[in-house]
């Protein structure tokens, strides 16, 4: 008898370890900010990042370590460049399995919605931004952090996921319309204030005329691509947005495959039919055609400002291929002058929890030690990005950058300084697409469509309803977006619900029990009956 | 009985000849350089080297004994990858596309065939430099001699895509007969363990080389190093 008890009491154990076993079981424990940095031990914080094969970018984050370990000599930053988000984002996913992921990380908010999928790979960053100590301006820093308040408020809510921070954003910056103005010109119009898809395509189609000797007329060339777009994903998602067409809900329900998208591909395809429109992924970066008076419209990044037009700071192609002519930008094409919208990109930075939370608050300080005004203004100054801070925008060092435009053709290169003025011009017109576990992968689909339409145009392919349904079924398989759905809610559940509540392990403990004694019951009436 | 089974097999034959004819012919080097861009090819090469399998694609350095080939990002397992060894004899099909002056075959599917290795030796295209016909060597191991190195910029020799880590491409700028040059070692066909990786690390502004490599093309050549030697 005594045995049975003391085997009833080891099966409630265990059912209780079971049960409480199956919530949290891997990953780290969620962090908790501790009490007091510990300067008297030494930590060593791995740092990826992205530089943009620019020289000056990688100095200021070997320049902002080396400031940073002097103020924390118990803190080494270990920095690993890549040059492709894809790659970080790929590197990451595969040390998540081995909890080998680094303590800092350049990244995208789309990459940390697949991240939460692993339980607290990502540290939560909501208290860590309010505390009074080591916070944004936290009483304990030894630099001058900004507040959370001087955070532009549109590129810190970017950061939020689901309802939690898990990200600081680093540097912003937008699309732009770079825009060969004697092309223009020459073609007879006139470049408007606000430019749209219209004038876009009809100045295109215009520009395709060509001459007795098979050259283009507006440039004389063998070569003219009007109208080239770097990125296709944020050509389909500006383009819906600015259409209020649907895109995906906030929970992640794809919603692209409907009959507006269709209609801008096959707008897409009537300009590729006739040569007026190309991507980068086909033709290459739409900058060098630009620069080589063969591009009339070219859509890029402002982080890509000094890559753009005659006098760009850096070239890629020889000094005998560049052309004479007039540059100017505005925003990227809009379908209502009166509604601007466009995207706001750029990278964020995330910490990766540890088991050790001083380990998380040593990467939490370096983290926060890229918002301060010297990082952010120098790091923006490379190219057309804007400083995240308010801080840093209102400082004099910006303010005066800002007013020596065109001073020469390097630092204050006019059209990076145009560039960064764009973005500030319309922080308000910005916005980005919902993030959810897959919304990467649904942002590389939108870019796919047009990259297919336009692949199949080239191939000479029919582009028509038929194709349209089958498209739409290939993209939706290839990239699995018929899966998304079923896995929403993993990040947050996953990554929010922490410890069980005391009431909920009791009431499975409860429940485990009775359903045990149900079963020695039936045992000891099965053994009964036996023995009888 | 007889009837039946000859009437299946006429069946079959001519099923099989409609496969056949469905199927593309292989091209000669001549004719893959006169097909359209954009236009369906297929031809049969030999593999030379790769570059690192990443995302179920790797990009791959043919070359037959008419002409080179560059498959751009071809869809592949890590398994075949592996097979894909210098020499492999290989029908691709995809399509000719041309990206920055590089014609490339892209979204490309292979089958490895039958037949005995062929491995290219480097061709001294140093005579075509500066000419318009150098392109006919575009994707071809080549050897262009009596190279000098040029100052990359800041003093500098060659300029690391990730100086930090070292862990990425090295670009480095060369001249002959008044014209500039600018090579990269890719590290994904060459990493920093390699010799040609240590050996350009190793160049000093001026070094006269002989610099190997395949003929890649980005707005002009921009070779994709092997190898580097003191110039003979």
């Amino acid at each position: 008898m005594k045995t049975k008890r003391l085997l009833v009491l080891a099966l409630l154990l265990a059912c209780c370890l079971l049960m409480t076993g199956c919530h949290g079981s891997d990953g780290s424990a969620a962090f908790a900010i501790p009490q007091q940095f510990d300067t008297n031990r030494q930590f060593e914080v791995s740092f990826w990042a992205k530089n943009d094969t620019n020289k000056t970018q990688t100095a200021i984050y070997e320049k902002a370590i080396a400031d940073f370990e002097a103020l924390y000599p118990n803190i080494k930053i270990n920095l690993r460049l890549y040059t492709d988000y894809g790659r970080i984002y790929n590197d990451v996913i595969t040390n998540i399995a081995t909890n080998t992921t680094p303590n800092v990380c350049i990244t995208y908010p789309d990459h940390i919605a697949t991240y939460l999928t692993g339980n607290n790979v990502v540290a939560t960053l909501d208290e860590l931004f309010t505390d009074a100590r080591y916070g944004l301006g936290g009483s304990e820093l030894r630099f001058d952090s900004p507040k959370v308040d001087e955070v532009v408020p549109q590129f810190l809510q970017e950061c939020m996921i689901g309802s939690h921070y898990y990200a600081l954003p680093f540097m912003r910056s937008t699309e732009a319309l770079y825009i060969n103005k004697t092309m223009v010109e020459k073609l007879g119009y006139t470049v408007p204030d606000v430019v749209t898809w219209d004038f876009v395509w009809e100045v295109s189609d215009a520009a395709m005329a060509k001459g007795p000797d098979g050259n283009y007329l507006v440039n004389g060339q063998k070569v003219l691509i009007p109208f080239i777009y770097k990125s296709t994903d944020n050509m389909m998602i500006q383009m819906l947005k600015q259409l209020d067409a649907p895109y995906s809900t906030a929970n992640g329900e794809v919603l692209i495959f409907n009959d507006i998208t269709k209609e801008i591909l096959y707008t897409i395809r009537d300009h590729v039919q006739n040569g007026a429109f190309s991507t980068f992924k086909i033709s290459s970066y739409p900058g060098n055609f630009l620069n080589a008076g063969q591009c009339i419209f070219a859509v890029d990044s402002t982080a890509g400002a000094t890559w753009m037009g005659t006098n760009a700071p850096h070239m890629d192609i020889s000094a005998d291929q560049v052309a004479e002519f007039e540059l100017v930008i505005r925003t990227i094409p809009q379908f209502d002058t009166g509604n601007q919208k466009m995207i706001s990109q750029g990278p964020s930075v995330c910490v990766f929890n540890k088991e050790d939370p001083q380990q998380v608050l040593a990467s939490w300080l370096f983290t926060q030690y890229l918002l301060t005004n010297e990082v952010q203004i120098s790091y923006s100054q490379t190219e057309g990005y804007v400083p995240v801070t308010l801080k840093a925008q209102q400082d004099a060092v910006y303010q005066d950058y800002l007013s020596r435009k065109g001073e020469d053709n390097d630092m204050y290169y006019s059209i990076k300084l145009d560039a960064s003025e764009l973005l500030m011009a319309h922080t308000g017109d910005t916005f980005v697409t919902p993030v959810f576990n897959g919304s990467a992968s649904l942002r590389d689909a939108a870019g796919q469509l047009i990259e297919e339409v336009a692949k199949s145009v080239r191939r000479k392919k029919t582009v028509d309803e038929a194709f349209m349904t089958s498209l739409y079924a290939q993209i939706n398989s290839l990239y699995r977006l018929d899966q998304i759905g079923s896995q929403q809610g993993s990040i947050d559940t996953k990554a929010d619900l922490g410890p069980l509540p005391g009431t909920a392990v009791t009431l499975l403990c409860a429940l485990g029990t009775v359903w045990v004694l149900i079963g020695l019951y039936v045992l000891r009436r099965a053994l009964k009956a036996k023995k009888h | 009985m007889k009837k039946i089974l000859a009437f299946v097999l006429v069946l079959l034959m001519l099923a099989a000849c409609a496969v056949a004819e469905d199927a593309q012919p292989v091209m000669t080097h001549a004719e893959y350089v006169a097909a359209d861009l954009e236009s369906e090819v297929t031809i049969e090469t030999y593999v030379q080297d790769k570059q690192g399998w990443w995302n179920d694609q790797a990009i791959i350095y043919c070359q037959s004994e008419d002409g080179a080939y560059f498959l751009y990002n071809m869809p592949i397992s890590k398994e075949d990858y592996d097979k894909l060894v210098p020499g492999t004899k290989i029908r691709v099909n995809g399509y000719k596309s041309e990206w920055a002056g590089e014609v490339e075959i892209v979204d490309a599917t292979f089958e490895i065939i039958e037949g005995e290795a062929f491995i290219a030796e480097p061709t001294d295209a140093t005579a075509a430099l500066g000419k318009s016909y150098l392109v006919a060597h575009q994707n071809e191991l080549v050897v262009l001699k009596g190279l000098t190195v040029k100052d990359y910029g800041d003093g500098n020799p060659f300029a690391y895509k990730d100086p930090a880590g070292k862990t990425d491409d090295i670009y480095i700028k060369f001249e002959k007969d008044g014209v500039e040059y600018e090579f990269v070692v890719e590290y994904y066909l060459r990493n920093n363990e390699t010799e040609v990786y240590k050996a350009v690390e190793a160049l000093q502004i001026g070094d006269v080389v002989d610099v190997e490599g395949f003929l890649y093309w980005y707005n002009g050549a921009n070779m994709h190093i092997t190898g580097v030697a003191k110039a003979e």
